[in-house]
């Protein structure tokens, strides 16, 4: 990524590449964070008719930051909510790399949950290492399932996996439902809920709901950096995303890699959902929900589908869903902003080049644009292969 | 299982099929009548992706208009009708002042939003998938926010619009007295959908408006030869069809109920798309399309009101409701990958448009 150039220190260069490879979404951030802070002051105004009050957005944000890394206990929170956004954002990301918009990480991530729970209440009674892996296992499989129907059907027919995948995540919840209500349900229970994970259930490592997925998570970053840039299949990923033809050329095969790609981003979300049902709900009911699904994109995006950025926005993320408790409590802020300010983050990311023209903005490069141009193609009835 | 195993057991399938067929047409009236109602916010939607996609934009924020729009309508009806008072109900549709002026403010919100998608993905030539995406995400974020805000103050309460009461006379008509219940009983958004399929497919096909839409979206570099203004003609028809999934979100909220729910919208955006596709990017097709996908979700309703009699009512108690929930998307499923190849995109469909003469 750096390029040295001459006359300029190996030091000064590399601060000068890293600078001009987040100085984009970190201007994206901060611009998020003003529109959202106009928004507060406003709808606090217009619509609960208080009086104008200018500090508001700063009660808020500070709530916000508190919640997400005012003490060992907000930190580990932060790390617990970044662990699925991490898996879930690798997959999104790595779908990115391959010209592939993933929109599904919401059902393979629910399917994942339903996958390990229903492998965990079948393992009840075998020791917990078996449990554990098995029902990771499962959501794994169950994920990546839900991953390869699409990839198998833009594969063959050319369906386009944007309107698969969110038909696909429906049927998730419709699959989720019945799971809860019907075959899996606890026997003698109130309200229609699942039995315990039980044994599965992943051990606390770090204060008291730091389970062992968040070191899973991090170690998938590696993983799938080395996937994506050191070995052929993640190289022929790349090809296949930045010009299929030229992919088909040179002998990829973009149908089978299709599948292949769509099948990993289901697995990751789906590793996603079994980390969270087994760290930290240990039960699904009827309101087990989830925004990992849109919040992964933006994650993706924002992180440029690097798994190293897909990280850093992880985290980011992580700590907004962290401190967005704190600030609807504390300082009676709706946490849905987090939701709208994602969408400002990716607004701001998006019209970068439109938006530096118009402030006039020096000294950030546009050049690197991976991950967020060449990311879709039309409904348009031709097969890739 | 074991019970839907036993029910299974010595039926004969021929048997059930003609139960099937039976009970189809003696609940044909009631089904009719509230596929077309469920039918509508999809065929808006739907024909608001026709009109982006034609001219070469494709929408995906058709989801996120939506639920603006039906937001935006619920809430500047709690307004006005805060300010001027309920007002009194015209007889027919039952229209009143500020019902009226929020169904304008949601057309407006529809439009504006669309106009952001068209600034980004004409001017700004950005994916438009992404530019889709951004707002459905910034949809559920923000009337989520101001849901969660509003719960805590008291709204004047709206009034919806009324169906119009088909006579019993008509609607008891033999053979077509069904259909015209079925189509017209409705409000009026819904009356007004069925016109504007018509004279929409009519206006593509058969004015210069529509000729000039379908070449900026086969071959926009031919159509600018011509004389076209290709990037006018997209900013328009993009803002025009804002208004379309506008109406959509408004049925929600100011049609079929008279409250906003948050995430009410569930996918119709999404699957009016898909309509939009198995519809061929025409706007009866699209009709055609969702009603297809709005019927087996009445057939559920109508399974759950009057369960059939015998041995096929045995049956359909013991299949999960959550089935007949996902089978709309099964259907959209299917059908996309069963016509996708034979079902070709408008072929600039979203390819940002440069200019030769600009950089």
């Amino acid at each position: 990524m750096s390029r040295p150039s001459e006359g300029r220190s190996p030091v000064a260069s590399i601060v000068s590449s890293v600078w001009s490879l987040i100085a984009v979404p970190l201007l994206a951030v901060l611009m998020a964070l003003v529109v959202g802070a106009v928004v507060i002051v406003l709808s606090s105004v217009l619509v609960l008719k208080n009086p104008f009050d200018p500090t508001l957005p700063l009660t808020a944000y500070s709530a916000l930051a508190l919640g997400a890394f005012g003490s060992y206990d907000s930190v580990v929170s932060t790390l617990v909510l970044t662990t699925p956004l991490l898996l879930a954002g690798l997959g999104v990301g790595i779908g990115f790399r391959a010209g592939l918009f993933n929109i599904g990480a919401q059902g393979q991530f629910l399917m994942g949950a339903v996958g390990s729970v229903a492998v965990a209440v079948w393992f009840a009674h075998t020791p917990a290492v078996i449990a554990i892996i098995a029902a990771l296992l499962g959501g794994m499989i169950a994920g990546a399932a839900w991953g390869f129907v699409p990839g198998l059907l833009k594969a063959t027919s050319g369906a386009h996996e944007v309107v698969t995948t969110i038909m696909m995540n429906y049927i998730a919840l419709a699959v989720l439902a019945w799971i809860v209500i019907g075959p899996l349900r606890q026997p003698g229970s109130v309200s229609p809920a699942t039995p315990s994970v039980g044994v599965a259930a992943l051990p606390i490592v770090l204060d008291r709901s730091g389970h062992i997925g968040i070191f899973i998570a991090f170690l998938a970053v590696p993983i799938a950096w080395f996937l994506l840039f050191r070995t052929t299949r993640g190289f022929e990923i790349r090809a296949v995303g930045a010009n299929p033809d030229a992919a088909r050329y040179a002998g990829v095969k973009p149908r089978r890699l299709i599948v292949l790609t769509m099948s990993i981003a289901g697995m990751l979300a789906g590793l996603a959902g079994a980390t969270t049902i087994l760290g930290v709900t240990h039960q699904m009911n009827t309101t087990f929900s989830t925004s990992v699904g849109f919040d992964s994109i933006t994650v993706a995006l924002l992180g440029r589908s690097n798994p190293i950025g897909v990280m850093v926005a992880a985290l980011l993320f992580g700590a907004m869903r962290a401190g967005a408790g704190p600030m609807q409590i504390n300082a009676g802020i709706p946490v849905e902003l987090v939701d709208f300010i994602q969408a400002l983050i990716l607004l701001f990311l998006i019209a970068n080049v439109a938006l530096r023209r118009l402030l006039r903005l020096r000294g950030v490069s546009g050049a690197e644009q991976t991950g967020f141009e060449t990311i879709t193609r039309s409904y348009g009835g031709e097969t890739t292969g | 299982m074991d019970a839907l195993l036993h029910a299974l057991n010595g039926i004969p399938v021929l048997g059930l099929v003609f139960q099937f067929v039976e009970y189809f047409i003696t609940s044909l009236p009631f089904t009719a009548h509230v596929a077309v109602q469920l039918a509508v916010p999809i065929c808006l939607a739907a024909l608001c992706g026709v009109m982006c996609e034609r001219s070469g934009v494709v929408n995906i924020g058709l989801e996120g208009i939506m639920l603006t729009c039906a937001f935006t309508g619920w809430f500047a009806g709690a307004v006005v009708t805060g300010v001027l008072g309920p007002g009194t109900p015209t007889p027919i549709f039952g229209f009143t002042v500020p019902l009226l002026l929020a169904l304008v403010a949601a057309i407006l919100a529809g439009m504006l939003l669309s106009l952001l998608h068209a600034w980004l993905s004409i001017s700004v030539r950005a994916d438009q998938i992404i530019s889709g995406a951004i707002i459905n995400i910034a949809a559920i974020g923000l009337t989520g926010y101001m849901n969660t805000l509003l719960s805590t103050q008291t709204l004047a309460a709206t009034s919806n619009f009324s169906a119009l009461r088909i006579p019993a006379a008509v609607a008891g008509f033999p053979v077509v007295g069904w259909l015209i219940n079925a189509l017209f009983g409705q409000g009026p958004i819904g009356i007004a959908t069925v016109l504007i399929v018509i004279i929409f497919q009519i206006l593509l096909f058969r004015s210069r408006w529509g000729l000039r839409t379908r070449s900026v979206g086969e071959h926009p570099r031919a159509a600018e030869t011509v004389g076209i203004d290709v990037i006018r003609l997209r900013y328009r028809n993009v803002v025009m069809s804002g208004a379309l999934a506008a109406l959509g979100g408004a049925y929600l909220s100011m049609e079929a109920t008279n409250a906003f729910q948050a995430g009410m919208t569930q996918g119709r955006g999404f699957i009016g798309l898909a309509a939009m596709i198995v519809g061929r990017w025409t706007p009866v097709g699209a009709f055609g399309a969702a009603l297809l996908f709005a019927s087996s979700q009445a057939i559920s309703q109508s399974i759950s009101v009057s369960p059939p009699p015998g041995d096929l009512g045995t049956l359909l108690s013991h299949v999960p409701t959550q089935f007949f929930d996902a089978l709309p998307y099964l259907i959209t499923i299917v059908v996309l990958a069963g016509l996708i190849g034979r079902s070709i995109a408008p072929a600039a469909d979203g390819r940002p448009y440069q200019r030769e003469s600009a950089s």
